[in-house]
């Protein structure tokens, strides 16, 4: 009776309701996507399809003319490279450091420490567009303006209070009698750091440098301030908003641009989408 | 040395380097701007043509009596709430849905979700600019709007940043609130469902206040995001938008410092941002102390 009961909620009941949240998610699912289809549709079309008055989601000779235009019209290989050395640059430089101090706070106890924490916490909510002025000045007297170094110094700073608060943990979630049993083994304490614990934290530190690296890659503010007259150090989202003039913009060349700007994001979001998604858990229970 | 005996100094050694950058360039900066905001600025000073002086609180009581200071503050502040309270809704409302739905709609969620993500701010604004052009956009043909122009309108162009914004940012919190149920037994909700309780009930009820220190979280991640949108507004309203009707604080304070070279007005802007984010902080540190956290 229990039994036939169960199936019944199961079968009888539940099935319309689940099959009606299966059929909306997946409608979603595609809303969700669609701006990005539609992105990649518009870098293939042709250029009279573009601008058409009766836009069609398909396409029946897809082209390559905008990409062309992309590459050949701005050094669009070249602000890629420079993209990528500054988000490289950032996720790596802050790992390294976000590691040593996520080990401090997580591994030892002393004075100052839950003050520490609460400093990082704090350094989050700065909303870093603020100083955007003093930063200009600063860069400008390091010699540092229109060039990458102006883009990777402040990201490194930016990016370290989540990726320390994320990094604990991961840190944490080390045994600590794991460190006691290398010590006996004669481990020195770098030894420990580098050969131990820096292999085991290794996925949480993927996990939070997706953040660093979007964060870099995505920059458009301080990219347009402290690059101001040298084109050859500009990035990515500079190199777009050239094809976009407000007035009459190259549909084709904006959106071949961005599909080249998205593209390497979405394969690093793709690959570390696991450990992304356990990492966020494992940040917001601790 | 034996390394089981932690010298004092071991964890600083560790910080250091995070110390030094954080120091360096975050804290600095932030004194730095303080300090612009109290002192006369512009094209001039910078250049050195003339002498920096003190203004005391003479650029903030210039910003006060500006009428547009508190127009675009006002929007500012509305506009985020707008955000945050819609990026909540779709995210947590996708979470719950997302745990109704077997395996093959549940990745098809997630992957859109994660492509949304990742999109980059300036390529997000530009695809939605040209989902809804007024001339080449599918959206505009699809609901029969002629040639309507969204971001001529006030409202309008605020509307049209704002589903750019939550696009972008539902999949945060949906992942992380989806993160959370994961965690929360399944006997807790298979007993609510038993006794009855309606979907919305099982929300409000069993889940919300079990999610609790995650929906703060977001939250205020949320709220920090949205307060200090620029790519968006500046990119799909082109600086702020007719006769800076679409202005927030950031990318105001960007215009009167770059645009139009008074660098202290803009740093009292951004004083006044940090100052309002701050507040938002204090309470969030409230809630995790309330909550007994340990950090």
């Amino acid at each position: 009776m229990n039994l036939l009961l169960r199936m019944g909620v199961r079968l009888g009941v539940r099935r319309p309701w689940r099959l009606a949240a299966e059929a909306s998610a997946l409608l979603i699912a595609v809303v969700v996507a669609f701006p990005l289809y539609w992105m990649v549709l518009s870098a293939f079309k042709p250029a009279g399809e573009i601008e058409s008055t009766e836009p069609r989601p398909w396409t029946l000779s897809p082209s390559l003319d905008s990409f062309r235009r992309v590459f050949e019209q701005q050094d669009f290989g070249r602000y890629f490279v420079n993209s990528l050395v500054v988000a490289c640059s950032v996720v790596i430089v802050s790992a390294l450091i976000a590691f040593l101090a996520a080990t401090a706070v997580t591994r030892f106890r002393f004075r100052f420490r839950t003050t520490l924490l609460i400093m990082f916490l704090v350094a989050q909510m700065v909303p870093v567009e603020a100083l955007t002025i003093p930063l200009f000045f600063q860069m400008r007297d390091f010699g540092l303006l229109n060039t990458l170094g102006s883009l990777v110094l402040p990201h490194i700073a930016f990016s370290l209070p989540f990726a320390i608060w994320m990094l604990r943990g991961f840190v944490k979630a080390v045994p600590e009698a794991l460190e006691e049993a290398a010590y006996i083994d004669g481990a020195s304490r770098a030894r420990f750091l580098w050969q131990i614990l820096f292999p085991l934290v290794f996925p949480g530190l993927v996990a939070t440098s997706v953040f660093s690296f979007i964060s870099a890659w995505n920059d458009f503010l301080f990219a347009k301030s402290f690059i101001i007259s040298d084109t050859s150090q500009s990035t990515l989202p500079m190199a777009l908003l050239v094809f976009y003039k407000p007035d009459e913009p190259d549909w084709g060349g904006v959106m071949a641009a961005s599909t080249v700007m998205t593209i390497p994001v979405l394969v690093f979001f793709v690959l570390v989408q696991r450990r992304l998604v356990s990492g966020l858990g494992g940040a917001v229970k601790d | 040395m034996n390394p089981r005996t932690k010298p004092a100094w071991t964890p600083w050694l560790y910080l250091a380097p995070a110390l030094v950058v954080l120091g360096g360039l975050l804290l600095y900066p932030i004194y730095q701007l303080g300090l612009i905001s109290f002192f006369q600025y512009t094209q001039a000073q910078v250049s050195g043509g003339e002498p920096t002086t003190f203004e005391g609180f003479g650029n903030y009581t210039e910003l006060f009596g500006d009428p547009q200071f508190w127009q675009v503050l006002l929007a500012t502040v509305v506009f985020a709430a707008a955000c945050v309270v819609s990026t909540l809704a779709v995210g947590c409302a996708l979470a719950v849905l997302l745990t109704r739905v077997r395996a093959v709609p549940r990745l098809a969620l997630m992957l859109a979700a994660l492509g949304a993500w990742a999109t980059p701010a300036v390529t997000g604004s530009t695809v939605w600019l040209l989902l809804f052009d007024p001339d080449f956009g599918p959206v505009n043909r699809m609901l029969g709007l002629g040639d309507y122009s969204w971001t001529y309108g006030r409202l309008s162009a605020f509307f049209l940043v704002l589903l750019e914004v939550v696009w972008c940012s539902f999949p945060f919190v949906m992942v992380t609130v989806y993160a959370g149920i994961q965690a929360v037994p399944a006997e807790v909700l298979e007993a609510a469902s038993l006794d009855g309780a309606s979907q919305w009930r099982i929300w409000r009820s069993v889940l919300a206040p079990m999610l609790r220190p995650i929906l703060v979280v977001v939250t205020i991640q949320s709220v920090i995001w949205d307060f200090k949108v620029f790519t968006q507004i500046y990119v799909m309203t082109n600086g702020g938008g007719i006769a800076g009707q679409n202005l927030v604080l950031n990318v105001y304070a960007y215009q009167k410092a770059f645009a139009s070279s008074q660098y202290s007005l803009g740093s009292a802007i951004g004083i006044v941002m940090l100052l309002i984010l701050l507040a938002v902080t204090l309470v969030y540190l409230r809630l995790l102390r309330r909550q007994g956290e340990e950090l």
